[in-house]
């Protein structure tokens, strides 16, 4: 038996980081994109996933909106976009 | 007793909403606990500050599940949380929106006004921090305190021009919901639907 | 005077009062109001004192028993892993008899890291020698401070003494206290001259090399002084309540035990919310009560017994573990009626670690299992779900 303690990204059940975005979310436009990942080294929720070109995208439950992804992607393949 | 949770962002005041709030029962000889919940603390993470207030000193330290009074700093927090749980069936919540958004199914009882606080803030303070403002409108959507206490609260807790542009600030949250409390027809214009 | 405050900033205030020579510390969670507003006081020129800026709590420790050592009235504060990287020092403080006062502002220890409260942090330290006091709210945290220089200091006694306050319920809780004045303190404490201290001119040696034919005599007189410690605390109370105007402090404090059948008993903050759900209780005809451990070292054996001795069953709610055995208040309380003729069913609740929230149902629930026919040692709130998490 070992309780909650140790977690892996995007697991966490308590602590919803998705809860902090305020503003802005990212949109992963899946036109231009090389798989160079990126976006998954730079996210800092680790809620990046993917396999191959144009099919990356995040998880809404713990990304907190702070826009890293779309600033490092070099083909400008991700947008930060209004909340609904 | 009298039980009010302030939900708000880690970085937007809600301590200082709390301890001004607490420090205006305390001058009108009410016993105030006044204390934050922190949670992940970072700028930007939800989080509460409560005040529960009483005739003699609070003894109970738990947090507040059945709050009388809701105020929301920060409507966006609408969105994913449910601010409004164990809210009481003839509780106020004062929120800090220009428009209703998204704000949850509550009770026929419970009043729920709406104030652009941030927007009284950035004419009067010049950043959009609507917490004096939110505080205004809490008294005069309350009645439960003076708007005096709360003046003379906010002097003792700020220095310099912070002192005159939060005044400021907390007289037209005040006045805004005070004019919108004038008649029925005019308290539904600023009440969510 | 009545005040609005912080119950870090009011320890702060009570602290000023004492007027420490040396402080050093370290911050940490939940402590670190308190020593920031100290830091702030003594630069106003509020308090003459040394504020000692230091890299980690071993250091803040080392630099008040040294400040003791030389004579000067000292105060340091931390919280959990501070106090355990402390631990070393803290032993040696009470070993060398230095009356140092300490605030721990109690946070549960790591792992997984957790900044909340509980009362591991301070439980952990418990066979060090110190005194330990357990304050319900912020005014009795100023009020035990104001007393914790007069009980170490007392030179029949000359041991340190930590001040226990529950970490952000009180250290960031806003509350109403009336603040000393100067002149009242000064009454009841007076300036502080060390029996023995460090000088050129007469050299001294503290916390000498003893070999094994005196060190097991040196364990026994502090073991022996905190039986004078006991003597000397109702005596503090009685003086503090003269010049200060309210009881405040003391041993134990029973809370509606004429004739309680369900007895709990608890330290710290939670004592408040306990005595809430008494009076509810009591309205509806339930005999129930409370009995609060101010002083948890030296355990209060006598006043326990004399309190409990004619209830028929007794819960002991702790904020601490001692994994792998029954907790450790649970264990004290039950080894104090080992033996007698009489005694209470004693059961053990563990209760609120890590700063999970002790509501109104927690400590009804408590009274309620106390009902049942069995002894219980049971975790209160326990979400048995998250026990079945596999990585």
């Amino acid at each position: 038996m070992f309780g909650p303690l140790i977690s892996k990204p995007s697991t966490s059940k308590a602590n919803k980081t998705g809860s902090w975005r305020v503003e802005h979310k990212p949109k992963f436009l899946k036109k231009d994109c090389i798989a160079c990942k990126m976006c998954v080294l730079i996210c800092p929720e680790a809620c990046i996933t993917g396999e191959a070109k144009n099919t990356y995208d995040y998880d809404s439950n713990f990304c907190k909106g702070c826009g890293n992804c779309a600033a490092v992607c070099p083909k400008k393949d991700i947008v930060m976009v209004k909340e609904d | 007793m009298k039980e009010i949770r302030i939900h708000a962002r880690a970085g937007q005041g809600a301590i200082t909403t709390a301890s001004i709030l607490g420090f205006a029962y305390f001058l009108e000889g009410k016993f105030p606990y006044a204390f934050p919940n922190f949670g992940a603390a970072r700028m930007g993470a939800p989080m509460n500050a409560f005040v529960r207030v009483d005739d003699k000193p609070v003894r109970l330290r738990s947090q507040i599940y059945e709050p009388d009074y809701l105020l929301i700093s920060d409507a966006t927090l609408l969105r994913g949380f449910n601010c409004f749980k164990g809210f009481k069936d003839n509780g106020v919540a004062i929120i800090n929106a220009r428009h209703d958004f998204g704000i949850p199914e509550h009770k026929s009882g419970q009043k729920i006004y709406l104030v652009a606080a941030n927007d009284i803030a950035m004419e009067t303070i010049g950043r959009p921090l609507g917490n004096t403002a939110l505080l205004g409108a809490y008294v005069a959507a309350t009645d439960e305190i003076k708007l005096d206490s709360l003046i003379q609260a906010i002097k003792h807790r700020f220095s310099g021009k912070a002192v005159e542009q939060n005044i400021s600030a907390t007289q037209k949250g005040y006045e805004y919901i005070k004019q919108c409390r004038l008649s029925k027809q005019s308290e539904e214009k600023c009440l969510a639907r | 005077m009545r005040e609005l405050l912080e119950g870090s900033l009011a320890v702060a205030e009570a602290v000023r009062l004492c007027k420490p020579g040396v402080i050093s510390a370290y911050p940490i969670t939940p402590q670190t109001h308190i020593v920031e507003e100290l830091a702030a006081i003594i630069a106003n020129g509020k308090l003459r004192a040394e504020f000692v800026n230091v890299e980690s709590e071993h250091s803040a420790a080392s630099v008040v028993l040294g400040a003791s050592a030389a004579g000067t009235r000292s105060f340091t504060a931390t919280s959990s892993q501070g106090l355990l990287l402390m631990a070393e020092v803290v032993f040696n403080i009470a070993g060398m008899r230095f009356p140092v006062v300490m605030t721990c502002a109690n946070r549960a220890i790591s792992a997984p890291l957790n900044i909340w409260n509980d009362h591991q942090d301070a439980i952990t330290v418990r066979d060090s020698g110190w005194v330990q006091l357990h304050a319900e709210n912020v005014q009795e945290a100023i009020d035990l401070h104001i007393q914790a220089y007069r009980i170490a200091e007392d030179p029949k006694i000359m041991l340190p003494v930590m001040v226990n306050m529950d970490g952000f319920i009180l250290t960031h809780g806003l509350e109403v206290v009336e603040l000393p004045e100067q002149d009242q303190v000064d009454k009841f404490l007076p300036a502080y001259k060390a029996l023995y201290r460090l000088d050129v001119s007469n050299p001294l040696t503290f916390g000498p090399l003893v070999d094994p034919d005196y060190y097991l005599e040196a364990r026994f007189a502090v073991h022996q002084t905190h039986k004078d410690v006991l003597k000397l605390i109702p005596v503090v109370k009685e003086e503090f309540q003269k010049i200060f105007g309210r009881p405040s402090g003391g041993l134990v404090e029973g809370y509606r035990l004429d004739d309680a059948e369900k007895v709990i008993v608890a330290m710290g903050s939670v004592c408040g919310t306990i005595k809430d759900v008494i009076d509810a209780l009591r309205e509806k005809g339930k005999k129930v009560g409370l009995l609060k451990i101010v002083t948890y070292r030296p355990l209060p054996i006598d006043e326990i017994c004399q309190a409990l001795k004619n209830v028929p069953r007794v819960a002991v709610l702790e904020k601490a573990v001692s994994l792998g055995s029954y907790s450790p208040l649970l264990s004290e309380i039950r080894a104090v009626f080992s033996g007698k003729k009489k005694s209470p069913v004693i059961s053990g609740f563990v209760i609120g670690l890590g700063g999970r929230d002790i509501t109104i149902d927690s400590i009804k629930e408590v009274y309620k299992r106390l009902s049942a026919k069995t002894i219980s040692e049971e975790y209160i709130d326990l979400k048995a779900e998250l026990l079945e998490e596999s990585i």
